[in-house]
């Protein structure tokens, strides 16, 4: 595979990506209203509640609403993640697939293409959250957003990996949907996403806590939480790493184009 | 034939099941350069099984699928750059214009920009499509949309084009078109077609035809020889009477 052709490949298949996501501005709208309507309703009445005393990398004085950021970041690439693999699943119906998967580059590079362009998108539409957040003025600086970037990024492939894993192993568009909300929910609601997940132990919900502290979106949280002060989680951040890794690996290995493109067989 | 000129396509023993059906069964035969062969077969017959294969996204259970020298198992990327598709279900991103489908295939392709510009303003050109290259897809005909997929498919110069039942759903004279316009690139550029067809009409004007039923190989010679070798005086019937010969199983 020669530089100029794998440039090419990788710019023809983010460009697309992109250009889908510019076609439909909804999209864009409502990646942005989800997290803004949890930090404005939800921690409206529930701010007062969590303890954060004690908790890493916060003084404990700090808004509940800063706690939510980079949950609500990570949220909105979960979201992105899960729709550029329902993309990848409507391809795969309406015969674009076949013409990637023809095209005479390695299975593994079109794969990592689009990997990188959901992630893209996933991180732009992160950033357009955290930037309202800033001008808001609730006390998240435009640095801290800048020094989270790398976290950002590493957090955001490794959900589109989620989701390109998914997309392997989910064979039709119509059970998407359902996939969504047994996938989405739980991984959002099992981590630390809305509240420290020490809580829950204290709480005496112990398997709730083991369960989250085991979920790689828990890490991608925490990694992102340590670099918006500055800080590094090399525990959280190796999680994140190896997860996208596994992620990658497994929905490369299984993607078997003799499945979902025809009819026949086992279609 | 030298080897330094490797033929098209050379299909050797090709066979492919699912479950205890033979979709495909010991299929062997090749395609020339310059030469128009049509696959003819009824629905079923395993053309969609042995395209598959063709195009690296089936993976064959015996022999061996060789393209312009590259073996589509050992080598897939040199064979697949050396080869073009026209699928049967339509593989254009309706919300892109022409122009942007045929980019996002020299992008494929690895063909730099400078070049990809004039290899598709050279095949809009010359498909008549010039005016149409701002326009979606979505605003084409079905046959219109058909011959940009030609257009695209020629982009990347392929020794070897593969049709796949390219006409299915397009009015006759679209489809009349499609087929002549063909036929001269062929000539023209001395590239191998391969045209699966279940329509006998389609099949009529190539320089061979191969009948497959069944998974099977049934003939393989010229129309004239097809005709010739049966009790009939038209092509129809005697690829009936093939077709229908050993039976069902």
């Amino acid at each position: 595979m020669k530089l100029l052709h794998a440039r090419l490949a990788l710019a023809a298949i983010t460009g697309r990506e992109v250009h889908k996501f510019l076609r439909q501005p909804g999209r864009l709208a409502s990646s942005l209203v989800r997290p803004l309507l949890w930090m404005v309703v939800f921690a409206a009445g529930f701010r007062q509640m969590p303890d954060l005393g004690n908790v890493m990398p916060f003084n404990p004085d700090l808004d509940y609403r800063l706690y939510m950021v980079p949950g609500l970041a990570l949220m909105v690439c979960l979201f992105n993640g899960m729709q550029s693999s329902l993309a990848m699943v409507y391809d795969r119906e309406m015969g674009v697939m076949r013409l990637l998967l023809t095209a005479p580059l390695p299975r593994g590079y079109l794969l990592a293409c689009k990997l990188a362009g959901g992630a893209f998108l996933s991180v732009l539409q992160a950033l357009a959250y955290m930037i309202i957040v800033v001008v808001w003025g609730i006390g998240l600086s435009p640095w801290q957003v800048l020094t989270a970037l790398p976290a950002l990024v590493l957090g955001a492939l490794m959900l589109s990996a989620f989701g390109l894993m998914l997309s392997v192993y989910i064979k039709q568009l119509e059970n998407f949907a359902g996939t969504m909300n047994f996938v989405i929910f739980p991984m959002f609601f099992l981590s630390s996403a809305l509240y420290p997940i020490q809580r829950m132990q204290n709480a005496g919900a112990e398997w709730i806590y083991q369960v989250s502290s085991f979920n790689p979106f828990t890490h991608a949280v925490e990694a992102l939480r340590y670099a918006l002060y500055g800080k590094i989680a090399p525990l959280s951040l190796a999680v994140v790493v190896v997860s996208s890794l596994v992620f990658y690996l497994v929905a490369a290995a299984g993607y078997d184009p003799q499945r979902g493109l025809v009819k026949s067989g086992r279609g | 034939m030298s080897s330094l000129f490797p033929d098209p396509l050379l299909i050797t023993g090709l066979a492919k099941s699912f479950g205890a059906r033979r979709a495909v069964d010991s299929v062997s035969f090749g395609v020339a350069s310059g030469e128009f062969v049509a696959l003819l077969g009824p629905n079923g017959a395993g053309k969609s099984t042995l395209f598959q294969m063709l195009s690296g996204l089936f993976v064959p259970d015996e022999g061996s699928a060789v393209v312009a020298g590259a073996d589509i198992g050992q080598s897939p990327i040199p064979a697949l750059a050396r080869l073009a598709i026209v699928f049967q279900q339509p593989a254009l991103d309706l919300d892109l214009s022409v122009e942007a489908n045929m980019r996002f295939q020299t992008d494929l392709h690895g063909i730099a920009r400078t070049e990809a510009k004039n290899r598709i303003s050279h095949w809009l050109e010359r498909f008549g499509l010039t005016e149409r290259a701002a326009e979606t897809c979505r605003q084409l005909s079905g046959g219109t949309r058909r011959k940009v997929e030609l257009a695209r498919a020629l982009l990347s110069e392929p020794q070897l084009l593969l049709m796949d039942e390219a006409t299915v759903g397009i009015d006759p004279a679209s489809r009349a078109s499609i087929l002549s316009d063909v036929k001269t690139l062929c000539r023209e550029r001395g590239m191998g077609v391969l045209w699966a067809t279940h329509l006998v009409d389609e099949a009529e004007a190539a320089d061979r035809i191969v009948v497959m039923a069944a998974g099977k190989v049934r003939f393989d010679g010229t129309p004239k020889e097809l005709i010739k070798q049966s009790k009939h005086t038209n092509l129809t019937d005697a690829f009936l009477d093939l077709t229908r010969a050993e039976g069902k199983p």
